[in-house]
């Protein structure tokens, strides 16, 4: 099964996996602390756009209001570690569920509505919004107050309850970004992969041709928001504050889709490779504006800003398939 | 014993326009029917409400003594009912394989299998040689015969045909009335064509559906209804002929 | 609690609502004739909404006397847009012309934050507290003055598209493309046209806003939500719709705001637009699709 996931590729593409995944195990070992948080940002993006990629990507569907699911499995496994002792890995058994559920909602009243295209983007941000607000407001978790997890002093990783080095949490996300890659790949060539690209390519010739496409919808955005989810409890665990203001809102949305947008929606490498482009490029810009004395907040913002104006308007299709061409990397699949 | 397909008292309108109008006709199995009139009679419509795109205003349709009317698209083709578009709708990303496994996987869930009745089907088409391409890369005859192949590969029972042969050559039509000749002879496919071009409709149909106006204006051989006065009335108007 | 509040509350909302309206028609004009979803709209109106205070805090000119500068500036600014950027993607996806816009409102807001900084300004205005009081009525009067310019620019767009022969090529194009084409009418250049008038529109209506409310640059992305919510609610492609969904919208925030907690407004603002999504996607005065 294992050999099926790399069947089709040339052999100048697996030689660079190898190189790849060698280096990126390697890494924390000979980079500074400043810049393993900066990797551990590329991979983090690298992760979402992955499983945003899912819905976009495969099954055609613009989702503006990832930050929920963020945010959903943030706020609900950490709850349950400061109020119960709950650790994470346990907590994720709720969490997941939760996260699926509400995609399962917005899918539903998306699909069965024939809500589609822009109108589903602006539901998404939507429900994005509602549930920003509403955790602003749910003493619960302390509303806008924001929720702290416990700091303690460690001399050790403890990997059960999350708490430990920054390392912990680069080769947590590293795994996290190869399984999810592993796992989109495993899709795209099953049958639900097949029948997403075709409900992508053109909804009502894939009715025609038998395909339930709310069905497959609905399985794009729960495994989308499930997979989600878990980059918002390593996000919870590893910053150790959450405030509905920043984790709902739409800013974070918007950084999710900039990685796949740049890298090539819908392609395999694309997340990954538009992670390291933009956050790179972007820590690159903060590091020289701070080394140079100016203060700007939101200069990185504008970066993004401009990043995605000019992919959308050069290269739309994102830079990994222009980089394959080059490559030579062609292959039968994305 | 019931009918094949039984379209009986459908209608259709649209806002102000009545597209299609009280119709009712019967398909028996095996053959191949033809469904002709002059543009706007309803035809493509007539299709639609067939396939599920939407539901008929009135009337009842069954497919195999079933109803089938009122079910979506994609339920009406999982009983057996393939189609194709007027305007040919290909996934243009996905290669002209892809194109047909999408359509095989539909009755056999394994990708491995479903690809090789794809391949299979692309043979019998006559296009497997350009099975790598991309579906947006191929020239419209060739998109014509890979929407046949990709409708082919669900395993109708019954396939509605809208106007494939709109735009190919005299000889481009042969190749593919042999084909579809061929398709009904050995697998006993039923097929029900939209057609304009008289060539493949004279070769191909036993049967001959005329409409104008959404309404049933004659019906019988091919060698009748193409001396009917009023279906030669519908087409060129009232003059003398 | 008695009555004259909530009446007084619910006054002020539908006041509100009506320079609500006047932006969301912006919006509504764009899509209804150039088919392209403006996700900078609420940005366009924070950059109006800044030059205003500008303005004001430089030469102390009522934001309502620079009512038909700022709408020009921003005229001018929808117009480049449209030709210059916008109409290059006239043709390609949906999604692709929405993420074009995203960029666009992304660096539209962050450009202001770095130029405005993150406080929130706002405009005093000789009259900010006055109030005019009709029977149980205490209305305001900055608010009761940005309606009634709402009002009178609306009714200015309304003649335009009704009266002009202008307006009327513009609503052939919305209408039928091609025949519009065929007709011989310069489509890019009317498409800028519209485009340059809903940004015109939304430049007004941040005029008008700006004596009600305070500016901060991240209101832009909360604005563009509201407005979507109100055309939607409305009817997309109506303006009477843009309208009443602006004034049914500041109706409810209103009232939410006075039964509830104000910050939670907006939610009730998102909870119609799922209902009006799942029962009455086409809004409430807009045409069902063919």
């Amino acid at each position: 099964m294992i050999a099926r996931l790399f069947e089709g590729l040339p052999p100048r593409a697996l030689i660079l996996l190898a190189v790849l995944f060698a280096a990126a195990l390697a890494a924390p070992l000979i980079a500074s602390d400043y810049l393993l948080t900066v990797l551990i940002l590329i991979f983090y993006f690298a992760y979402l756009g992955q499983a945003w990629n899912i819905m976009m990507g495969f099954a055609g569907q613009l989702s503006l209001g990832h930050a929920l699911y963020v945010g959903l499995g943030a706020y609900v496994t950490a709850s349950l570690f400061v109020f119960f002792g709950v650790a994470p890995w346990i907590g994720l058994l709720a969490a997941v569920p939760i996260a699926g559920l509400a995609g399962a909602f917005i899918g539903f009243l998306a699909f069965r509505f024939r809500v589609g295209g822009v109108y589903f983007a602006i539901l998404t941000i939507a429900v994005a919004e509602f549930a920003r607000l509403g955790f602003d407001h749910l003493s619960w978790t302390n509303g806008s107050a924001g929720l702290f997890l416990p700091v303690k002093q460690y001399a050790s990783n403890d990997l059960w309850t999350l708490r430990g080095h920054p390392v912990m949490f680069y080769y947590l996300l590293l795994a996290a970004s190869i399984f999810a890659l592993v796992v989109c790949r495993a899709l795209l060539k099953s049958r639900i992969g097949y029948f997403w690209l075709a409900i992508r390519e053109d909804e009502q010739a894939a009715r025609a041709a038998g395909i339930d496409t709310f069905h497959y919808k609905m399985l794009a955005v729960v495994i989308s928001a499930a997979m989600t989810s878990f980059a918002g409890v390593l996000y919870a665990f590893y910053y150790n504050n959450l405030f509905p203001e920043q984790v709902f809102h739409i800013s974070r949305s918007i950084e999710i889709i900039l990685a796949p947008i740049v890298g090539g929606v819908g392609t395999l490498f694309g997340p990954i490779l538009g992670a390291f482009i933009l956050t790179g490029l972007a820590e690159t810009l903060t590091t020289a504006l701070a080394a140079a004395g100016i203060d700007m907040p939101g200069a990185k913002q504008v970066f993004y800003g401009v990043c995605l104006l000019l992919v959308i308007v050069a290269l739309p299709d994102g830079v990994w398939p222009w980089l394959k061409a080059r490559l030579g990397l062609k292959e039968t699949q994305p | 014993m019931s009918a094949f397909l039984k379209v009986d008292g459908i209608s259709k309108r649209f806002r102000g326009l009545i597209a299609v109008d009280r119709l009712s006709f019967e398909v028996p199995q095996g053959g191949i029917y033809a469904v002709i009139g002059p543009n706007g009679a309803g035809k493509t419509t007539l299709f639609n409400t067939i396939a599920g795109v939407y539901p008929p205003e009135g009337g009842e349709i069954e497919f195999l003594g079933e109803r089938i009317d009122g079910l979506r698209e994609d339920e009406i083709c999982r009983r057996g009912v393939g189609r194709t578009f007027q305007i040919v709708r290909p996934f243009p990303a996905l290669t002209v394989e892809e194109n047909v496994t999408v359509g095989a996987l539909l009755r056999h869930h394994h990708v491995a299998d479903a690809r090789r009745r794809a391949v299979a089907i692309l043979e019998r088409l006559d296009i497997a040689d350009k099975r790598t391409q991309r579906a947006s890369a191929l020239t419209l005859p060739d998109r014509k015969r890979l929407e046949v192949a990709r409708a082919l590969a669900t395993e109708p029972k019954l396939l509605l045909l809208d106007e494939v042969m709109a735009g190919l050559r005299p000889t481009e039509t042969d190749r593919l009335v042999g084909i579809l000749r061929e398709i009904n002879r050995e697998a006993g496919l039923t097929i029900l064509l939209i057609e304009h071009v008289m060539r493949a409709v004279m070769a191909l149909a036993a049967r001959i559906l005329v409409l104008h106006h959404g309404a049933a204006i004659a019906e019988g051989a091919p060698e009748e209804v193409v001396r009917d006065p009023a279906v030669i009335h519908s087409y060129l108007g009232a003059e003398e002929v | 609690m008695p009555f004259s509040i909530y009446l007084n509350v619910a006054v002020g909302g539908v006041l509100t609502g009506l320079v609500y309206g006047l932006m969301a028609l912006g919006l509504s004009v764009i899509f209804g004739v150039v088919r392209v979803v403006n996700f900078a709209h609420g940005e366009m109106m924070t950059v109006a909404m800044y030059i205003a205070i500008t303005l004001f805090a430089a030469f102390q000119l009522d934001p309502l006397v620079m009512l038909v500068p700022i709408a020009a500036v921003l005229f001018v600014f929808g117009y480049a847009l449209q030709k210059g950027l916008i109409n290059a993607f006239i043709t390609r996806p949906e999604h692709t012309q929405f993420l074009l816009l995203v960029a666009i409102a992304t660096i539209l807001v962050n450009v202001l934050l770095i130029v405005f900084g993150p406080d929130a300004r706002s405009v005093q205005v000789s009259y900010a507290f006055d109030s005019f009081e009709i029977g149980p009525l205490i209305v305001d009067a900055t608010k009761l003055y940005a309606a009634l310019a709402a009002v009178a620019v609306t009714a200015l767009l309304f003649a335009f598209f009704q009266y002009t022969a202008l307006g009327t090529a513009i609503r052939a194009c919305a209408d039928n493309y091609t025949g519009a084409l065929v007709v011989g009418l310069d489509v890019k250049h009317l498409y800028a046209l519209t485009f340059g008038l809903g940004a015109a529109c939304v430049g007004a209506a941040g005029v008008m806003l700006v004596l009600i409310a305070d500016v901060t640059p991240a209101i832009g992305p909360a604005y563009t939500l509201l407005a979507f919510v109100i055309v939607i609610t409305g009817g997309l492609g109506s303006m009477p719709g843009a309208l009443l969904g602006g004034v049914l919208i500041g109706l409810t925030e209103a009232m939410a705001g006075l039964l509830f907690t104000p910050s939670a407004k907006s939610m009730f603002a998102f909870a119609i637009l799922v209902l009006v999504l799942l029962f009455r996607p086409q809004g409430i005065l807009g045409k069902r699709p063919a």
